[in-house]
């Protein structure tokens, strides 16, 4: 194992792997190591290169090493009433055990929370990297204003690109208040009546900024304005909920039991798609655009994958033992051009393919 | 007046009547512009200060048509520059002197609007405003207005990634585009992002937005839509110092509001303004602030009270709140008509585009006053200034000599002062032919090579808007400016306006 202490460290070490063709595979906090596809390659450990490097409440934006853990972002940007609006999951921190994730895990991977559907997913705040990219050069990509439209914006593609097209070195994220005030309400429902529901209430001006479904169970989280958030509650009726922070941090966290199988699929699809003919539904985030099913290791994959396209989505297998993530691929095959068009850019950035490769696709 | 300086057409050489046999195989007459004066409309876009003609004009009306335009010219290694309604500020659309200029104009059909779902599919030639005017019935709108809105075009907007007043809350273009039909220049055709939230493989949605023609041409695009806020209302408020001004945007920011909109006109700009719109803004502030709320009618109240509040302790000589939607449609009209106002009152005007930290304003503005007496030409200021988004419109005479070689050197200087203080040359017009030098100083040459290999990898023979938007390492090396990292200038004891 590498360990990186320093961007010095972390260009020294793409160089050499560069000049021997041996594969790195980047690790922060190693608490998304279940996600993607193959772990191969010499460990390049850059937790301890961390901090903070600036932060500017009124400006919105916050700058960070990639091995800052997202508890300490977290943590700074709570003391100005802000906050990462994406709500990343940090899988671990406090009671998991590990530290738990690192911002550079987090952009890399670019999974996003409960309030995705409120407020963009993690590709939407991120404002600029830098990125030590396969042959050991850094870039400099974006900045730490809002809106930049000079040169290709490079540094949202890095967002969920797993580590493949560079080390995330430093990243920039724009950073937004807290909402003022927040109400939990339940609802008794099945699974058809809560994608009606939350695609009836995404079309009307509410401040929905969480949904959740699960076993007759319908939550949604309201947030913004306290008038808003009141009128909003008088309107919609349902229960107040109980404890809703744990709730709703369970789901960020994926430890509610909704979340307990394996292996589980993740469905993006259309808000108003209709249930795909799959046994196996767990959950329903998003307004309905995000469905969880618990699989079955003997069973029929690729009807899965199959299902989620016809209804103009994709498929993840999200958690499964890394032999059947490494047989089935992680995530929904690309057509043949589209694959060749992610080789050419995978090359424009890591010609001799050492950064992570098979993480995305097997095919580089 | 044309200024050819920037033009870049030397390389390549072209088999006109092949290419002329080549599109006429492909294209009904109709279809296909190629007589001089037909192409004299096409010779710019809303930059006019950069003109060429291009060899032809192709208007096709079907996808299939696009892929057989883009394979001609593929073939015979023509450029090809793809235009929508042509409202660009930047000369992104200007045609290459060898090339064709690909028009989506014909392709303004909206296919779907999807109440439940909540999206609209369009093509390209579709008006931006067009857009919320169908969903309207739904009380539905697609969210990024930029002022062009009229007229601009969804496929423009997504070349350009362009914002809006609105953007600060609602977000840019790519915040709002969901999925996208491409054409590479081979004829291949991808589907680029989905209705879903989120698409299999790398964000190429991110990329391709704001990408400026140089990757693909857009033949359908899918919005989002969002529902239209029961109520707006305005604030506005005057401040007898800019840097007051300035600092109020950061404490409005500071204490937890995001408004719907944000802007700032300073004192030249109100004063060209308001004879012609009558606005009812204050003529003896040096900067007005427009803060605009929207929500529910609880949520504006509970809003307004409190911007109200910090702009009070932030020191406005003058508060003001929109009484009715007519007078908060008087209040943004100024605003709105900030552009074609100072237009009134100079022959001609240059409009920058830089972004900057709202808290380096101040010391934006005092260097563009020391400026307009290093240029002998007067500047008027608007500012998106929730977004750090500064447009400068320099005011000039073209009928007179030297005039636009000042007003041109004036932008260079403001744009390289802006990546000096921490921002970006172009916040949503984008680079264009009109900023390719200034991409020298914001960029270095690693990361320029990084954007001619992603452009390779999309464009290998590098037809698609030749010239634009990322400079040559060459074109660099001859305009002579050194990037600008973090704020390390060279010779730094010395002064800097």
């Amino acid at each position: 194992m590498l360990k990186a202490h320093s961007l010095d460290d972390i260009v020294a070490a793409v160089r050499n792997a560069n000049a021997a063709h041996a594969p790195l595979r980047i690790r922060g906090a190693g608490s998304k190591d279940f996600y993607g596809g193959l772990l191969a390659g010499e460990v390049l450990d850059v937790a301890a290169y961390r901090g903070i490097v600036a932060y500017e409440p009124t400006e919105l934006y916050i700058t960070a090493k990639c091995g800052t853990p997202l508890a300490e972002i977290e943590a700074a940007l709570a003391e100005k009433g802000q906050m990462l609006a994406f709500e990343p999951p940090h899988f671990g921190g406090a009671n998991g055990g590990s530290a738990g994730a690192t911002v550079g895990g987090c952009v890399a991977a670019g999974l996003s929370g409960p309030r995705r559907q409120q407020a963009g997913a993690v590709r939407d705040f991120v404002l600029g990297v830098k990125l030590v990219d396969g042959t050991g050069q850094m870039l400099n990509f974006g900045g730490q204003v809002m809106k930049n439209v000079a040169g290709y914006d490079v540094s949202r593609v890095i967002a969920g690109s797993l580590g493949t097209l560079g080390v995330i070195a430093e990243v920039t994220l724009k950073v937004l208040p807290k909402p003022v005030a927040e109400t939990t309400l339940v609802f008794e429902c099945d699974a058809a009546e809560a994608i009606r529901r939350l695609n009836e209430w995404g079309g009307q001006p509410l401040p929905v900024s969480a949904s959740f479904w699960h076993d007759g169970q319908l939550w949604l989280r309201l947030s913004g304005a306290r008038a808003a958030v009141e009128a909003a509650t008088g309107k919609l009726g349902g229960n107040p909920a109980v404890n809703p922070e744990n709730h709703w941090n369970s789901i960020r966290e994926q430890t509610h039991p909704a979340f307990a199988a394996s292996p589980l699929w993740r469905l993006a699809l259309p808000s108003t798609a209709p249930s795909p003919a799959l046994d196996g539904l767990r959950a329903i985030e998003w307004g309905g655009a995000l469905r969880w099913y618990a699989g079955d290791v003997d069973g029929d994959h690729a009807a899965i994958r199959v299902a989620a396209n016809r209804l103009g989505g994709h498929a993840v297998l999200y958690r499964a033992p890394e032999s059947l993530r490494c047989r089935e691929g992680a995530f929904t095959p690309l057509p043949p051009a589209l694959l060749a068009l992610h080789r050419r850019l995978k090359k424009a950035f890591d010609p001799a393919g050492i950064l992570n490769p098979g993480r995305l696709y097997a095919e580089f | 007046m044309a200024n050819m300086s920037k033009n870049n057409n030397a390389v390549i050489s072209v088999d006109r009547e092949a290419l002329e046999r080549g599109l006429r195989r492909v294209l009904p007459a109709h279809c296909l512009l190629l007589g001089e004066e037909d192409l004299r409309p096409y010779e710019c876009d809303g930059l006019t200060a950069y003109r060429e003609l291009p060899l032809a004009v192709c208007l096709p009306e079907t996808e299939a048509q696009v892929i057989d335009v883009l394979r001609t010219c593929h073939q015979l290694g023509v450029p090809v520059v793809a235009r929508g309604a042509g409202t660009g500020l930047s000369g992104g659309a200007m045609p290459h002197a060898q090339g064709v200029v690909l028009s989506l104009a014909r392709f303004n059909k909206i296919l779907r609007v999807d109440r439940a779902a909540r999206i609209a599919v369009v093509q390209p030639g579709v008006r931006n405003l067009a857009v919320s005017e169908a969903a309207a019935p739904f009380g539905l709108y697609y969210a990024p207005d930029p002022s062009s809105q009229i007229a601009c075009t969804l496929g423009g907007n997504v070349a350009e990634n362009s914002g809006g007043v609105h953007c600060l809350k609602y977000g840019l273009t790519v915040h709002n585009v969901l999925r996208i039909r491409v054409v590479s220049i081979e004829g291949e055709v991808f589907e680029i992002g989905s209705e879903a939230p989120d698409a299999a493989g790398y964000d190429l949605l991110a990329l391709m937005i704001g990408s400026e023609g140089m990757l693909g041409v857009v033949t359908e695009v899918t919005v989002k839509l969002v529902p239209k806020p029961e109520l707006a209302q305005v604030v506005m408020a005057s401040f007898a110092d800019v840097a007051k001004a300035g600092d109020a945007v950061a404490a409005i920011i500071a204490a937890g509001i995001i408004p719907a909109g944000l802007e700032m006109m300073d004192k030249a700009a109100t004063a060209a303004v308001e004879p012609f719109v009558k606005a009812g803004y204050d003529m003896n502030a040096e900067a007005i602030l427009l803060c605009e709320s929207d929500g529910t009618p609880e949520e504006v109240a509970e809003e307004i009270a409190r911007v109200t509040e910090v702009l009070k302790t932030a020191g406005a000589s003058d508060i003001r709140v929109s009484q009715s939607e007519a007078e908060r449609l008087r209040f943004w009209a100024g605003r709105k008509a900030a552009f074609p106002a100072v237009g009134r009152i100079t022959p001609d005007y240059y409009c920058m585009d830089g972004t900057i930290p709202r808290k380096r304003l101040a010391e934006m503005l005092s260097s563009i006053a020391a400026m307009e007496s290093k240029y002998g030409l007067r500047c008027a200021n608007v500012f998106h200034a929730g977004d750090g988004n500064l447009h400068p419109l320099i005011m000039y005479d073209a009928s007179k000599p030297g005039d636009w070689e000042r007003a041109e050197a004036f932008g260079a200087e403001i744009l390289e002062l802006s990546v000096a203080l921490g921002g970006s040359i172009t916040g949503e017009h984008g680079v264009g032919i009109e900023k390719i030098n200034q991409m020298c100083v914001q960029y270095a040459t690693p990361e320029l090579e990084a954007f001619h290999r992603v452009k390779a990898a999309f464009d290998e023979p590098g037809l698609l808007n030749p010239g634009k938007a990322v400079p040559s390492l060459h074109r660099c090396a001859e305009y002579g400016r050194m990037h600008v990292h973090h704020g390390d200038v060279k010779f730094p004891e010395l002064e800097r306006f």
